[in-house]
């Protein structure tokens, strides 16, 4: 049976993806479990600066999905390379680094540190970074994130720069608020990326009716979980209908069958998020049932099944 | 997966729950992420050891949710699904020690009372008290009182050290009433989590250092370095 998968030249040993924000920068997770069975891993959305992350509340259950306002607290791009590297350079699958940012400025000087420390740690022999996930799609940061993540031809603008700054294989990952997210996906491979990921959290809201006010300092918060399957499945279907780069699918993953259905939808791999939270061992469950799956359904590799969703 | 031996409701939304296991690695102050076989709610519960006797983990808990509601509905014989121990505990301290619960505040100290040396015990109540009594045998002094406040009751000059859980506002007012003083304050707080295990950066709370997750940097925390104006659930 053969998992494997592969992104701009970059081989994945299986399609399972840990997606950002939900595994830290995986070494919580490798302490219950060995994470190197993993097809990938991307980090902690990582910032220019390091940032405190949103006050208040920043997490709310809703039916069948929960909701976020992190507001991508994050040790900063420097302590992730000084700190966190150590580990990811003792680990087997792909390693992206998911890069946010407030301006086009900021996203750009991200790339060239991580591109940079990569250069380096290649020469000395070292694991570096294996890809960017350059985010552009997060709901929780005022100033930025989602803002270049709506129309087209603002994301445009930072992808282009963003691609010019690194040699380093680049995905994006697309925000289902986008004003057309095939759109976005269509500009993304125009602009050179690699690949695009797909979808972020939805922007949602929920009202404390005794206190009258947003549950969120940030009045509105992101989306996930079982609840949004059905509409990033969707979009992952018309998005990989219409690009010809890679496509890793998310959305409300929580079984070896959801992984299925993204991939018959036509992703090359998956993100798994939430899952995370609600199964510490999220990673090996659902690699276990993806064995069984392929063992009962009699299929060799999933290049036989991706995208028959016509 | 584990196995209940019993899960009851000892006073109003007030639950003792046992469970058997392996519970070696568990420490006084540490925490249990635990979640019902169901997918919903969509979170594991973060609770903490009330008590531990060999292969016997007793989780005492408030009915507070939609998470903690199903439970309570758990009986002997039914299994639950536990991830921990969790976060840093309570330190093994040695001196004169208060131990101050409020409320459901009160969960993890009985434990703490068996592992530390014979600490003065202060549990306070808004009506009614509950498991008061599982304290006698290891308590020094036990003081308790219903309704008010139970901080009124404690001189923190008296004691090397202070271990505080309970209310925030029961917390902040540790904090005000020990400044100044040697006395070292400890308070264990509650967040809002997911994963419970440093991931998700969701239980972040400010801290006159930094950013610390309350799951894995705490949920013990010196009281006078927790930036209390900061702080909600």
């Amino acid at each position: 049976m053969n998992l494997a998968c592969n992104i701009a030249g970059i081989p994945f040993r299986n399609p399972i993806v840990m997606a950002s924000g939900t595994f830290g920068f995986g070494q919580e997770y490798a302490r219950l479990y060995d994470i190197n069975q993993l097809g990938g891993i991307v980090s902690k959305g990582l910032t220019l600066n390091p940032r405190r992350g949103n006050t208040g509340t920043r997490i709310w259950e809703t039916a069948g999905g929960m909701m976020n306002s992190v507001g991508l607290e994050n040790p900063g791009i420097d302590a992730f390379l000084a700190e966190e590297m150590k580990f990811w350079e003792t680990i087997e699958p792909v390693r992206i680094a998911n890069l946010g940012g407030s301006s086009i400025e900021d996203y750009v000087l991200g790339a060239v540190k991580i591109t940079k420390d990569t250069g380096e740690r290649h020469n000395t022999h070292l694991r570096g970074v294996d890809m960017i996930e350059l985010n552009i799609s997060c709901p929780n940061v005022k100033e930025g994130g989602m803002a270049f993540g709506i129309k087209t031809e603002v994301a445009r603008e930072v992808i282009r720069e963003v691609r010019q700054a690194t040699s380093l294989p680049l995905a994006v990952k697309l925000s289902p608020n986008a004003e057309n997210i095939v759109d976005m996906a269509v500009m993304c491979e125009e602009e050179g990326a690699d690949a695009v990921s797909l979808v972020n959290t939805f922007s949602g809201m929920t009202i404390d009716i005794h206190q009258r006010r947003s549950v969120f300092s940030n009045l509105y918060a992101g989306l996930s979980g079982p609840a949004i399957k059905p509409i990033a499945l969707r979009m992952v279907h018309q998005v990989a209908r219409q690009v010809t780069i890679p496509v890793m699918g998310m959305g409300g993953i929580t079984s070896a069958s959801d992984i299925i259905e993204f991939i018959m939808a036509g992703a090359e791999v998956v993100q798994v998020g939430t899952y995370n939270f609600m199964n510490l061992r999220a990673g090996e469950n659902l690699l276990l049932g993806l064995h069984n799956f392929m063992e009962q359904e009699n299929i060799q590799s999933l290049d036989e099944i991706r995208g028959i969703i016509g | 997966m584990h196995t209940i031996l019993s899960n009851e409701r000892i006073y109003d939304n007030i639950c003792l729950m046992t469970v058997v296991g392996d519970f070696q690695a568990a420490r006084m102050g540490q925490f249990y992420m635990l979640r019902t076989s169901r997918d919903a709610p969509l979170l594991s519960r973060p609770i903490s050891i009330h008590n531990l006797e060999q292969d016997r983990m007793q989780f005492l808990y408030r009915i507070a949710g939609e998470g903690t509601r199903l439970m309570a509905e758990l009986r002997g014989g039914d299994s639950i699904k536990l991830a921990g121990p969790l976060g840093n505990g309570f330190p093994q301290v040695k001196g004169r020690i208060a131990l101050i619960g409020g409320g459901i505040g009160i969960a993890p100290l009985l434990y703490a009372a068996r592992q530390l040396d014979k600490p003065d015990v202060y549990l306070g109540f808004q009506k009614q008290p509950y498991l008061t009594e599982a304290f006698t045998p290891y308590a020094n002094q036990l003081t308790v009182q219903i309704g008010g406040s139970i901080l009124e009751e404690v001189n923190f000059s008296h004691y090397d050290y202070a271990i505080v859980c309970g209310p925030l506002g029961m917390l902040k007012e540790a904090a005000r009433m020990a400044e100044g003083l040697e006395t070292k304050v400890y308070v264990s707080l509650e967040k809002r989590m997911a994963c419970g295990v440093g991931a998700c950066y969701v239980c972040s709370v400010m801290n006159k250092n930094g950013n610390r997750k309350v799951c894995t940097d705490g949920p013990v925390f010196l009281a006078k370095e927790v930036e209390w104006h900061e702080l909600s659930l």
